[in-house]
């Protein structure tokens, strides 16, 4: 599968961010949204890839982006881990049909049923403008999270001058 | 991007806790958390490196504490922090120590009256320590190296960069870890 790049408009989904609650990209419209996917909860580290990123939030909200984790696990396990790792964001189950978001953005693992690791930046209009798909064994941090972020703010400020 | 990902961002500096020659042909610098367990685990096997590689190892401790998991682990960053104004790096090393010694010693071994005795046998003022604590005087220092951490791509703790380029492999694989820092260093590791 090939990653969805920088320039393609973001494929729309909705899906349970809670046992009874669906979240849409489209309801995130008019701020940028990072869209976090990973291969599955309960990783077995305390730094790891969500509870990092719940812990720069606000970093984050410096931006008015939101943080936005999905991975195909279903919303009941989803909930039992946000809950574990106090996250403060939603998070996305990808889980019927299984993986279908994943493989619209070109990330879906068929080799294990999980999807990667793979970090998409997504401006206020729908459109990505950044991506980056990580080995699935290194937890790719934030810092091109950020980067992104500033640069897309950079480029606003300069086409309103 | 105009950034590599995984790039230590700022560099190395007077800021930082350094133990080691600046002039030493390899940087270790570790973002740590106190309170985390894989810390306490990491702990023991940069010492054993800093004894074995000697004057070629320069060893950095950055602060990156978990705090949404580790409720203490801001309060021990800022003890050490404090112990490190107040007295000196030497003592710095020491509470640095005492922290992850102590840390699995009981479930309250990192809350303020434990830091506070660990600041002491340190050699630092502890009335000083713990009014830091409590005015949080060093909480701004300690956020700065998280936010350090974040731009250079920590990825969990403990997260180490040889050289400035962070270390993706397996820090408790002794060889591969070790082997890294030593290939930095242009040197080949004998056992300890």
């Amino acid at each position: 599968m090939t990653i969805l790049e920088a320039g393609t408009r973001a494929p729309e989904f909705r899906l349970l961010a809670t046992p009874d609650q669906r979240l849409s990209l489209r309801e995130l419209r008019g701020r940028p949204v990072i869209l976090a996917f990973y291969p599955a909860d309960w990783s077995p580290v305390c730094g790891d890839q969500m509870a990092l990123y719940n812990e720069i939030l606000t970093e984050f909200q410096r931006f008015d982006a939101q943080m936005v984790g999905i991975s195909v696990d279903g919303q009941w396990c989803h909930a039992a881990f946000a809950e574990s790792r106090r996250l403060h964001f939603p998070l996305l189950a990808d889980f019927e049909p299984k993986g279908a978001v994943a493989k619209a953005y070109g990330v879906y693992r068929d080799e294990d049923g999980t999807s990667e690791r793979a970090l998409f930046v997504i401006d206020g209009d729908g459109i990505i403008v950044w991506s980056y798909c990580s080995p699935v064994s290194v937890n790719p941090g934030a810092d091109g999270i950020l980067d992104a972020l500033e640069s897309m703010r950079a480029e606003r400020a300069e086409v309103s001058l | 991007m105009s950034h590599e990902q995984g790039v230590l961002r700022p560099d190395v500096g007077a800021e930082d806790h350094q133990h080691g020659s600046p002039d030493a042909p390899v940087t270790l610098v570790e973002y740590g958390d106190f309170q985390c367990p894989f810390c306490y685990r990491a702990h023991p096997i940069v010492m054993a490196l800093q004894r074995q590689l000697g004057s070629q190892l320069r060893f950095v401790f950055r602060n990156f504490p978990i705090t949404e998991i580790h409720p203490n682990a801001l309060h021990a960053a800022e003890a050490a922090e404090s112990v490190n104004a107040n007295a000196g790096p030497d003592a710095y090393w020491k509470m640095h120590h005492a922290i992850f010694e102590h840390q699995q010693d009981s479930p309250d071994a990192l809350d303020d009256t434990h830091l506070v005795q660990y600041a002491a046998a340190s050699g630092a003022d502890p009335v000083r320590v713990k009014l830091d604590l409590e005015s949080g005087a060093f909480k701004e220092k300690v956020k700065a190296d998280f936010l350090s951490g974040v731009r250079s791509g920590v990825n969990g703790t403990p997260t180490f960069f040889i050289n400035g380029v962070r270390f993706d492999g397996n820090w408790t694989n002794k060889g591969e870890f070790g082997g890294a820092i030593a290939h930095a260093a242009g040197v080949v590791l004998t056992e300890a």
